[in-house]
This record gives structure tokens, C-alpha cells and sequence, in this order.
């Protein structure tokens, strides 16, 4: 999923600052199941804002909605008839939200109240890490299911680099180094000679060097099947 | 025993501190509550086992909110004891209404815009 946190309260207050009537839109995806910008949280942040606001003595007045998905055009319309009534709109989605809102109410401000991070998932409760950097070309088969690209500070293709200690990377003591894991693995399954060959320069054409992406599938693009 | 405590303390009741939560407490302090503590069991005798843990967890978390916003987080505070405390129970309302006495009125008033 895609990851974010959420951004400090001076930050989100300073953003609405001249603001009086404000909507917050939060989203039942991503950020839903990593507790950031869900209806729990959207609640959260309205309240915390109203509280905010008060003790500066200026006034505000707060709505909330929660859309299924931020990033689907049938849901973002949902909000068509109430959205023009607020002077701003603040959404809890990742960087995907606003812009799709931003896209279909041209006449409104919508504020970003959180930070995307990256695509991972939950390694303990409470505790989200990165797995993959959307390069667009999947190769992990190659490196016993563990991503180098995304996993390894330098992303190197064939690690471990000098900078690995004890499986633990240079860059940070909590930040396990990936290509300890990987050559740990592939020789607990007696298969080290995977790692043996000398792999073709990584094309990053797929990657965010192309530029922006975009996904097209010509059955769907046609209606449903 | 006829124990009296502050009249300040208004009471909500609730069959486990376990069902408090977040927006309960942020929202006595939106409505202008000058503090708000949770008096929970004594911990290792919930009834439901983790109820007054999570409390505190949830009382902790409003802490930290209300330090972001600036306003003093020892308006926000967890008790423990028995439904037998009856003593404790009065003494308790009374330290916290010392307390809040002592932090002064809500930045939060009713009044203010809002």
C-alpha cells in the first residue's frame, strides 16, 4: 500500500490559516490501513483544528467527509454538490487526492494535510517499511524475493557493498542492509551461485526517469469485461 | 461514608474505560472542559483484561495533541482504583481540581469564536 504520515498541526493550520469554513476529506484506502487520513483520523485532525482555533480565538467551522477511494474519479465526484460551500478543502489522501480533487473542482483549494512516503506495508503494529520504489520493471525473482532497488540505500544490483556490517547498512543503524539478507538467503538454500552472474545495467526508463507514467489497458479502456 | 468531593468533577459513566475514546476526550476539551481525567480500574484488574491499558494509551496520545496545540497536557490526565476506593476516589477529584485550579481556566472557552 502506499504509505504517508501525517504532516504537524502549525504546518496543516498554517496552510488554512485564512480559512474560515473548512472541509476535510479523508480516504478508505492506503491511508486508511495505515491509520493516517481514515474517518478515525480525519475526526481527529477536525477536532484537534477546532481546538486549535478556538484557543487563538478565531473562528472556524469544520466538515468532514470520507471518500472510498481519492483516486478514482466516480468517488471524488461524490463531493460535487457540497465542495464549492468551503473556503478551503484539506485532504487526508496520499499526494494522489488533491491532485484528483484539485483536477475536478477547478474553483477550490484543496491543502494537502499528510506526506506520501513510499509503497510498503506493516512489519509490526504501528511500524510501516518500504518495499518497493515502483520502478516499473520487477526483478525481485533475482534476488531471492528481497528488492535491492527499494531495500538497499544505493540500490545496487550486486551487493553487498562496503558499507555493510553485521547485516546492518552505513546509512542508519535501524535500517538492515538488504544484501546481507539476500546472500543469507540464497545460501541457507544452497543456491549462492544465483548471485554469481554479473547483471545487465538496470534500465530506469520504466522508472520515474522516463518521466511521468501512465498505465493503459485497451480491454478496460474499451468498458468492462 | 459520606465522602465529599469537588463539584466541579462532572461524571460520565462508562461500563469500561476500555470504551473511551480520542474524540470522547478531544471533544470535552472543544466544548470547554478546563481538564478531563479517566478513572480506570487498577491496571492487571480489567474485567476485560486490556480496557484500562487502552485507556491510558488514548489519554497519553490526547496529551501529546493537546502540547501541539499548546495548551498544557496536565489538563489531560489517567487515574487507576478499585471501585472500592471511595477514599481515593474523592481524592483524586480533589488533586485534579487543585491542579486545574492551579493551570487556570481553559485557553478554550465557550465563548470564543468558534
Amino acid at each position: 500500500m502506499i504509505v504517508a504520515d501525517r504532516k504537524s498541526l502549525d504546518e496543516i493550520m498554517a496552510m488554512v490559516e485564512d480559512n474560515k469554513k473548512i472541509l476535510i476529506v479523508g480516504c478508505k484506502g492506503c491511508v486508511t490501513v495505515c491509520n493516517v487520513g481514515g474517518l478515525k483520523e480525519v475526526e481527529i485532525l477536525a477536532s484537534t483544528m477546532k481546538i486549535a482555533r478556538k484557543k487563538a480565538g478565531k473562528e472556524i467551522e469544520i466538515d468532514t467527509s470520507v471518500l472510498e477511494r481519492q483516486c478514482d474519479k466516480e468517488y471524488v465526484e461524490q463531493i460535487s454538490e457540497t465542495v464549492g460551500d468551503y473556503d478551503a478543502v484539506i485532504s487526508m489522501a496520499c499526494g494522489v487526492g488533491p491532485q484528483f480533487l484539485s483536477e475536478m473542482y477547478k474553483d477550490q483549494s484543496f491543502f494537502p494535510a499528510l506526506n506520501t512516503t513510499f509503497f510498503g506495508g506493516a512489519t509490526s503494529h504501528g511500524v510501516w517499511e518500504e518495499r518497493c520504489a515502483g520502478c516499473g520493471s520487477c526483478a525481485i525473482h533475482n534476488f531471492g524475493g528481497l528488492c535491492p532497488i527499494a531495500r538497499c540505500a544505493k540500490s545496487l544490483l550486486h551487493g553487498p557493498c562496503g558499507g555493510s556490517s553485521s547485516g546492518v547498512c552505513e546509512i542508519n543503524k535501524d535500517t538492515e542492509c538488504i544484501w546481507d539478507s539476500i546472500v543469507t538467503k540464497k545460501m541457507e538454500q544452497g543456491k549462492i551461485e544465483d548471485l554469481l552472474g554479473v547483471k545487465e545495467p538496470k534500465s530506469w526508463k520504466t522508472s520515474r526517469d522516463g518521466g511521468p507514467r501512465r498505465s493503459i489497458r485497451e480491454e478496460l479502456v474499451q468498458g468492462n469485461i | 461514608m459520606r465522602l465529599s468531593y469537588p463539584a466541579d468533577v462532572k461524571i460520565i459513566q462508562l461500563p469500561c474505560t476500555g470504551r473511551v475514546d480520542i474524540l470522547h476526550l478531544l471533544n470535552a476539551f472543544e466544548d470547554g472542559a478546563d481538564g478531563v481525567y479517566v478513572a480506570g480500574c487498577l491496571e492487571g484488574e480489567c474485567h476485560y483484561i486490556s480496557g484500562n491499558l487502552k485507556a491510558r494509551r488514548k489519554v497519553e496520545y490526547v496529551q501529546r495533541i493537546l502540547k501541539e496545540i499548546g495548551i498544557e497536557p496536565e489538563r489531560m490526565q489517567m487515574y487507576n482504583l478499585s471501585s472500592a476506593q471511595g477514599a481515593r476516589f474523592a481524592e483524586i477529584a480533589t488533586e485534579m481540581a487543585e491542579t486545574i485550579k492551579e493551570l487556570g481556566p481553559t485557553p478554550i472557552q465557550k465563548g470564543n469564536a468558534a
